[in-house]
């Protein structure tokens, strides 16, 4: 019972308890709505066995959207506190708690599964196949990163949330500045998602490289799973250094080795070293996609062909390149010396020109053409000047000399957010409103999209323009309390936190909104679209294609829409060869759980019963002889007459 | 699919039987063996490179035509490994030239030694 008071439940701070007793009603909510409604073999049958990517997908979009709200959360908690001068609204401990779970959430939790659910349902539909190369193991992914975030989420009420920054670094997060569990949630709770995003990594790989329509070459793909083809292999190369550097550290603390600490030749930077040899690789994996979703968008809705698109390619290839090649930058103040960092600094000013090459061609692609305001395309075109921004600064934070400087400062917090939300979160809006009457079959309500839009835009930049000049000014990062003369561009920064808060909402609410009202799509091509994912039907079927077509050029659709063809040659149907859905990939993630748990606790009777489980689910997988169904030639038929109905 | 699978997989047996043996190698000459240190390193090198051929010939398709994607992503890994090594050595071993004792004749060694004692 002391045990459970002291050590195991946070307590003492009144916002937690609210947080549990919310995390104990929307359980019990929960429980209450599925059982009411019998629900529960649904759940079980249609989505937590599933193996099809665009369920997938959607789970990847829901759970990004609720960590979006944790984050945002986190967020606002962080600006309430930095509004006024000697605020004891959060303590410190409370506010390094979660400006560490704010970063962490936001890029591992957020950014990540929202592209990568945005990948899943998007990409085997623009390359004409019927499901990822391996749709077991894409199961595996999507729920050993929903447990990964579950135990890291669980922190803030069992234990207490890792306080070391979302960059985690040694020696503050090591065993001995840092006991307890805290800590060993971030390594545990990012090693077992970070097992589902390597697997996503190598999985598209081969289903870009492996499963397209006959005549797809490389060259002829549109540009969002060329983006994807490329984060993929970033993913693939990029995240075994995490999970090592993970590892050593989660060895360190709980068995007591000394890599990462001051005593016993122990070197504190190279955890530093280690974990933006990943990390910098990483902000192109959030970025990347992103930059394909824009080029989609932007070619759909100036109704011209992609311009340049065998430059953007190549750049994003540069880029690619590149990113392995620039992390010392981000502690240019560690005192290297001069050679490595003037290298570094080169490094990471040559990444501005295939970037910068690529905001000329949506320049390009959107001159001269029939522009549409829609809100996919309203969030692509307030990308590129905000994203600009970020770029810029971002070279005058690549001067290793300038760096001293703004290290540290509000200034680099002002730099990436204008990247990472002007880029990534820009980019999943746009992809989510893009694509969304493909996933439910409407679309979102325009009004409110736009509302939500500019509510969101400005107050970006209402918020983080504040923050350079803060940066200017002096103002730390991850300090707690501001000196009064910091106080009137925080308060001002504050406003713009709130107008991004409303549009945030507004945006959650148009998804409600919109499943209420909004018509329903009656053809599958919604935007007069470029791509093969709008030659489907909507909804889409299971094997989305009846028949795949024959590439025979860039902009598979829309030569379709000109000389005719079709994804359902009725002369031609066979039977299709599809995959058996499968509980295992979530029971083995339930183990990963447990044995995460265990692990964080140091229980290790639980970690060891955790990975037997895990084992095991290995075992039974390999002896699982199903090789799946086929789907008759009446049922295909059936399923395409019904769904092409409204287009006659 | 079936005829080709459920042939008896010849090759991936002696590649996992020949992996085994060579780590449980490694492990024993590292722990057990007593050699000199510098022949433990050299036995342990070269078994690691006869590891890695083995599992690239019996377990990684390289021998398969349309190998040039394996080729080039071998190569790509490659040049990661070494941006990772070369790149954590040269930028972590910057030395630590702050040395304000009065004996420069300590080697590098015992400066950092001393940078460690003062802090």
């Amino acid at each position: 019972m002391d045990f459970l008071l002291n050590e195991f439940l946070v307590t003492g701070d009144p916002l937690i308890y609210g947080a549990m007793v919310s995390i104990v009603l929307v359980s019990i909510a929960i429980v209450f709505v599925l059982t009411y409604f019998r629900k529960w073999g649904y759940l079980w049958r249609e989505w937590l066995t599933t193996v099809d990517h665009k369920k997938i997908g959607i789970m990847y979009i829901i759970a990004a959207i609720a960590m979006l709200f944790r984050g945002g959360v986190d967020a606002m908690l962080m600006r309430a506190q930095l509004t006024l001068p000697n605020t004891e609204f959060l303590n410190s401990q409370h506010y390094n708690e979660i400006f560490t779970t704010h970063g962490t959430i936001m890029i591992i939790f957020m950014a990540m599964p929202f592209l990568i659910g945005l990948m899943n349902f998007v990409v085997p539909l623009q390359i004409g196949a019927r499901d990822v190369a391996f749709p077991f193991l894409n199961a595996v992914s999507f729920w050993s990163f929903a447990f990964g975030a579950m135990l890291f989420n669980l922190s803030f009420v069992i234990g207490g949330s890792p306080d070391a920054g979302w960059t985690n670094y040694a020696p503050l997060a090591g065993p001995n500045l840092n006991p307890g569990p805290n800590i060993n949630y971030y390594l545990l709770g990012l090693q077992i998602s970070g097992i589902g995003t390597l697997a996503t990594g190598i999985n598209f790989m081969v289903t870009i490289l492996k499963m397209r329509a006959p005549g797809m070459k490389l060259m002829r793909m549109p540009i969002f799973t060329w983006s994807s083809l490329i984060t993929s292999f970033i993913i693939t190369f990029a995240f075994p250094i995490l999970t090592v550097a993970l590892a050593l550290m989660t060895i360190d603390r709980i068995f007591g080795s000394q890599f990462f600490t001051l005593t016993g030749e122990g070197m504190p930077m190279m955890w530093a070293n280690l974990f933006w040899l990943w990390g910098h690789p990483e902000v192109y994996i959030v970025i990347l996609p992103a930059f394909g979703i824009f080029s989609e968008v932007i070619s759909t809705f100036a109704r011209k062909q992609l311009f340049g698109y065998k430059a953007m390619v190549w750049s994003m290839l540069i880029i690619a390149g590149l990113s392995f090649l620039v992390w010392v930058h981000h502690f240019f103040t560690m005192g290297a010396g001069a050679g490595v960092n003037s290298v570094f600094s080169v490094t990471t000013m040559l990444i501005s020109v295939p970037t910068g090459v690529k905001i000329f061609n949506w320049l390009g692609t959107m001159y001269k053409g029939k522009i549409r305001f829609d809100t996919p395309m309203l969030w692509s075109i307030g990308f590129i000047p905000c994203f600009v921004l970020g770029g810029v600064t971002g070279v005058m934070l690549a001067m290793a000399a300038a760096d001293y400087q703004y290290h540290n400062t509000y200034f680099l917090v002002a730099h990436f957010h204008n990247v990472l939300i002007a880029g990534t979160v820009f980019g999943c809006f746009a992809g989510l409103t893009f694509w969304y009457p493909k996933m439910f079959g409407h679309k979102m309500n325009e009004k409110l999209g736009k509302i939500s839009f500019w509510f969101f835009v400005i107050g970006f930049n209402v918020c983080f323009l504040p923050m350079y000049f803060l940066g200017f000014m002096g103002m730390p990062r991850r300090t707690y309390s501001i000196e009064p003369e910091w106080m009137p561009l925080n308060v001002i920064s504050t406003i713009g936190a709130v107008l991004m808060a409303v549009g945030f909402l507004v945006f959650v609410y148009n998804i409600y909104y919109s499943f209420r009202y909004s018509e329903r799509e009656k053809t599958g091509d919604t935007w007069d679209g470029r791509a093969l994912e709008w030659a489907t039907t909507t909804p889409v079927p299971f094997y989305n294609f009846a028949t795949v077509p024959e590439i025979t050029g860039p902009e598979a659709f829309w030569k379709m829409k000109q000389e005719g063809g079709t994804t359902y040659d009725k002369e031609n149907l066979e039977p299709i060869h599809m995959p058996s859905d499968s509980g295992v990939p979530f029971i083995m993630s339930a183990f990963m759980f447990v044995a995460g748990f265990g692990l964080v606790w140091e229980w290790m009777f639980m970690a060891i019963a955790g990975l037997i489980g895990i084992l095991a689910c290995m075992v039974v997988r390999s002896f699982d002889y199903d090789h799946g169904f086929h789907v008759s030639v009446e049922e295909i038929k059936e399923t395409e007459e019904k769904a092409r109905e409204g287009e006659k | 699919m079936s005829a080709e699978n459920e042939k008896f997989p010849k090759q991936h047996i002696v590649g996992f039987l020949g992996s085994l043996v060579l780590t449980l190698a490694a492990a024993w000459a590292a722990v057990g063996s007593g050699l000199p240190t510098i022949w433990i390193i050299v036995s342990i090198m070269v078994m690691a490179v006869v590891q890695a051929f083995i599992q690239l010939f019996m377990f990684m398709h390289l021998t398969e035509k349309n190998g040039s994607i394996q080729v080039g992503n071998m190569l790509h890994a490659f040049f990661i490994a070494a941006v990772i090594i070369a790149g954590s050595v040269w930028t972590m071993s910057f030395g630590f030239s702050h040395n304000h004792s009065d004996d420069g004749g300590g080697g590098e060694e015992m400066q950092m030694e001393e940078q460690e004692h003062n802090h």
